[in-house]
């Protein structure tokens, strides 16, 4: 049998529900402090002075570290992990503030001290001296001449400006039969992970080896970063990610906090840990999806696509962490899957005076799935069509398969969409959700005077970027199996999925293989957990890994045994002779004689020991795709949107674990339903924010939250030994633009139109009025 | 230093004693003192309700008491729940249903529907979904999370055995 496709419970499970998981902040070590972090509270302001005496003098505060106490090495800005020639000004953000600060939240200070009560009593006797500046705010409003810059040093807010696209645009545009334009607008969310950044450094002075345990989706990333400011050895820095509290893009980054905390354990000779709150992470943590579209698709009087062309406004907040990825990711995503002839996109990405925005679940596609979509709902409604029927007409046909798109991704290979369906995939979503006979409900509702409505949505998602994950695998003499690898995990069920590939390969139950994730010391190069890779990247190497290992083992058990390899099997943790299977040895057995025994050679060919690193490296991404199908009730007296089903299709090719690809698609869409009507991070137009709590931020909840009814079908890309495809955002991506259509959808009867997300009560109410007016 | 007091509660089924800062909020108290990790702090303003516990019998946000609070009541956390490892239908129940991702709310999800149980042992999904109205799941959906509220109360009133 296979483990793979199979519904294995899961490995993490039994651990996090009896309370004995190990996370940053569960970890006890002796003579550990506790840091807060003393945070700016102007948007944008020079630092005059810095007076930390009264701090200092308290009982139990230990040290308070300033810009100027850090080691000189850490001085610097950090670096700039993807630059890009479009980048005008590669500004990042310094581990303490030094002479200014350019967010609310940014660290000024790092206040160590006995507990974090003391902390935080002390953190509030810093005294920092400020010379406010204008702050830019609204992103849009940054670009005006004029207007405030968010760095002193710089004329404009202008941090990269590109365009991307293919084919005679303008021409097809002269020639369509329509053109149609939108303005759309969408705004910042965050990750907001149950558990806040977490961090803990202790250094060991004897052996010179600092150790960092973080809730990090990037070990080595994190280990890279201090090294390449410090010029430690990398072995000397070890990362470790236990078990952390979700992940989302937040906590992809190296951030300033990491550094500091492994400055102060060096100076302090002591641990220091700092856990981040709730209200630090709302200013702190790196958020997503501000970007405003400006968007015409041409079609023929068919409702077929000519060309789409427009321009893109991305808010990259005050610093580029990860340079302009992800409005890089949003116009290479926009044509989606359909047929679009010709393609231009112009981008521009602004400075403001806000925390930066790197990576949040879906990375940059949501706002362009947005626009996509809405252009074509756009289409119908002008050319009176059904939406899906909209959709049919474009799509990649499955036959066109590998398609190439035209455009360039960010790692430089060509777009080329590998494998899948896509009018197939939207075809079972729409049966499932009964889409044909909705219309007969929806009359039958209004008559009621209720009003509901449906939408669609379809998207292609590149996963599985390169350019590798490892995945290193022991047979230890004991005879147990060890799987170690960089990828950290933050509840995906890696373990399980992991275990479930390497069983299928060693003739074993995933239960005894046990998986180490998000260790530096597991294997010597990592990259780290995001963009849907980790399945796509270290899946196939523990496939090869394991695969390698198997081999050997054959090989090892062929001269033990005195048998011809061919005759031999693996079941159980031994390798056998076929039909005989008493005549074997055991994976211990033989893990014993691979490690070396004193006085004997080594067979012909076998080189020592029993295990293997495989580093597999995908010549480019995979496309995995899906359709989604919503349907809403719109409340009109209140506004309250009410979503009574949710219908997802998804292909994310061969799947491992259908239970885990099930749960990551139903949490994926939740997160889509918080961008579609709840999620919106605030700030004031002096660029302070002012949703910095959950009474004021609000996520979904169980009571917003429809059951997910999905669908699946397995395409498997022919770009890996697996033909596995990511999961982990194809749930959020679509998932405004199907909420939204819904609503638009429901209010039909009177002729409401969104352009922007979330939708909440208010903005709903808002529009509901402006339509009558306009009546 | 912040003044401290002596308090006894019952954690867990067993008596503790020990002297406090007035301060020290009931989650910190049972994470660092106990070392009872199980209960997790994801908003520290009451929201969220990872560090959900059961006190005297009923929920409450650890977060927003102090231990000297609880002196002389009774707190039950997740690591009291497993009866020497052998999970309770409801634990089981989430490992059927795909009831936890990262694991981090789990913890305060137990104890809401521990509570629910206790007083519906038949309820609706509405019912559920209503009583986990006050504790945030960023990774499940909620979905597997409610469908093993539901399977768990079945098999807690034998209608199914738990794990079936």
């Amino acid at each position: 049998m296979s483990w793979i496709g199979s519904a294995v419970p899961r490995l993490e499970d039994a651990t996090l529900l009896t309370g004995t998981g190990k996370f940053v902040d569960d970890i006890h070590l002796p003579n550990a402090l506790q840091a807060a972090v003393v945070r700016s509270t102007f948007a944008h302001a020079r630092i005059t002075g810095i007076d930390a005496a009264a701090a200092l003098a308290m009982p139990g505060v230990y040290a308070v570290f300033t810009h100027a106490d850090l080691p000189e090495a850490l001085k610097t800005a950090m670096p700039l992990l993807v630059p890009n020639p479009a980048i005008r000004y590669p500004v990042t953000q310094h581990v303490l503030a030094s002479d200014a600060v350019h967010f609310v939240g940014e660290a000024v200070a790092l206040v160590v001290a006995d507990d974090r009560y003391i902390a935080e009593d002390a953190a509030e006797l810093v005294f920092v001296d400020y010379e406010p500046l204008p702050a830019a705010g609204d992103f849009r409003e940054a670009l005006r001449p004029g207007a405030a810059v968010a760095h002193e040093t710089r004329e404009d807010n202008v941090a990269a400006e590109f365009t991307v696209g293919y084919g005679e645009t303008k021409a097809a545009f002269a020639e369509a039969a329509h053109v149609f334009g939108e303005t759309l607008f969408q705004h910042r969310g965050a990750g907001h992970a149950m558990e806040c950044r977490t961090m803990l450094a202790s250094y060991e002075a004897v052996t010179d080896t600092l150790t960092i345990w973080a809730n990090t989706q990037s070990p080595h990333q994190l280990r890279d970063v201090y090294c390449r400011m410090t010029g430690q050895a990398d072995n000397r820095v070890r990362v470790i990610a236990p078990d952390t509290g979700g992940g989302f893009g937040s906590k992809v980054q190296a951030y300033p906090e990491h550094l500091a905390i492994a400055a102060a354990a060096i100076a302090l000779g002591r641990p220091v840990k700092y856990i981040e709150d709730r209200r630090e992470h709302f200013t702190a943590t790196h958020q997503e999806r501000d970007q405003f579209y400006d968007v015409e698709i041409a079609v023929d009087g068919d409702g077929r696509i000519k060309a789409v062309r427009g321009s893109l406004i991305h808010d990259c907040g005050a610093h580029l962490a990860w340079g302009i990825i992800t409005p890089f990711i949003s116009a290479t995503t926009l044509p989606g899957p359909y047929v679009v002839p010709a393609y231009q996109m112009k981008v521009t990405g602004v400075f403001t005076n806000k925390v930066a925005t790197t990576p949040v679940r879906g990375a940059g596609r949501p706002q362009a799935v947005f626009a996509m979509e809405r252009l074509l709902d756009r289409v119908a409604r002008e050319l009176s069509l059904d939406p899906a029927e909209v959709r049919r007409r474009n799509f990649v046909p499955a036959d066109a398969m590998p398609y190439k798109v035209g455009l360039t991704f960010r790692d430089g290979s060509p777009v080329i969409y590998d494998s899948g369906d896509y009018p197939a995939c939207q075809e079972k979503a729409l049966t499932l959700a009964g889409y044909d006979a909705f219309k007969e409900r929806q009359a039958a509702a209004r008559t009621e005077g209720r009003h509901i409505g449906i939408g669609t949505a379809s998207y292609v998602e590149g996963t599985g970027l390169g350019p590798f994950e490892g995945v290193s695998v022991q047979i230890m003499p004991a005879g147990n199996i060890i799987a170690q690898t960089g990828a950290a995990a933050q509840g995906q069920g890696h373990q399980t999925m992991f275990a479930q590939i390497i069983a299928d390969r060693l003739g074993v139950a995933p239960d005894a293989v046990t998986v180490i994730g998000g260790e530096t010391t597991g294997v010597a190069y990592g990259i780290g957990t995001f963009a849907s890779r980790v399945t796509a990247n270290a899946g196939p190497s523990a496939h090869l890994a394991a695969g390698n290992l198997r081999d050997k083992m054959i090989k090892i058990a062929a001269h033990l045994l005195e048998a011809a390899e061919d005759d031999l099997d693996l079941a159980d943790g031994r390798v056998f002779v076929k039909g005989v299977p008493e005549m074997g040895k055991s994976f211990g057995e033989i893990a014993v004689f691979a490690n070396g025994m004193p006085g004997f050679s080594m067979p012909d060919g076998i080189t020592p020991g029993l295990d293997d690193t495989s580093y597999f490296t995908p010549e480019r991404s995979t496309y995995a795709n899906g359709a989604h199908v919503a349907e809403v009730e719109v409340d009109i007296e209140t506004g309250r949107v009410s979503i009574l089903r949710y219908v997802t299709a998804h292909d994310c090719g061969t799947i491992i674990n259908p239970m885990m690809v099930e749960g990551q698609v139903a949490g994926g869409v939740v997160h889509g339903i918080g961008n579609a009507l709840f999620e919106w991070m605030r700030y004031d137009e002096a660029a302070q924010p002012v949703t910095v709590n959950f009474g004021e931020y609000l996520l979904p909840l169980a009571t917003e939250t429809p059951a997910i009814e999905q669908t699946h079908m397995e395409t498997p890309t022919p770009l890996n030994p697996l033909g596995v495809k990511g999961a982990g955002e194809g749930g959020t991506i679509p998932a405004a633009a199907a909420i939204v259509s819904a609503i638009e959808n429901a209010l039909t009867p009177l002729d409401v139109k969104i352009a922007q997300v979330p939708v909440t009560p208010e903005a709903l109410l808002d529009l509901i009025a402006d339509a009558e007016a306009a009546r | 230093m912040a003044e401290r007091l002596e308090i006894t509660l019952t954690v867990n089924g067993e008596s503790v004693t020990r002297e406090v800062p007035v301060r020290l909020t009931l989650a910190d108290f049972l994470r660092h003192e106990l070392e009872l990790t199980g209960t997790h702090l994801g908003c520290e303003h009451g929201v969220c309700g990872a560090c959900t516990i059961l006190l005297d019998g009923k929920t409450a946000r650890s977060c927003l008491l102090l231990a000297v609070q609880t002196d002389g009541m009774s707190v039950d956390t997740v690591e009291g729940m497993a009866d020497n490892g052998a999970l309770t239908p409801l634990q089981q129940a989430f490992i059927d249903n795909h009831g936890l991702q990262c694991g981090f709310c789990t913890p305060g999800m137990l104890a809401t529907l521990t509570e629910l149980l206790d007083t519906i042992p038949d309820p609706s999904e509405q019912e559920v979904r209503e009583w986990l109205s006050g504790n945030i799941c960023r990774c499940t959906g909620y979905q597997g999370i409610v469908d093993a509220a539901l399977d768990a109360a079945k098999a807690l009133r034998g209608e199914s055995p738990a794990g079936a």
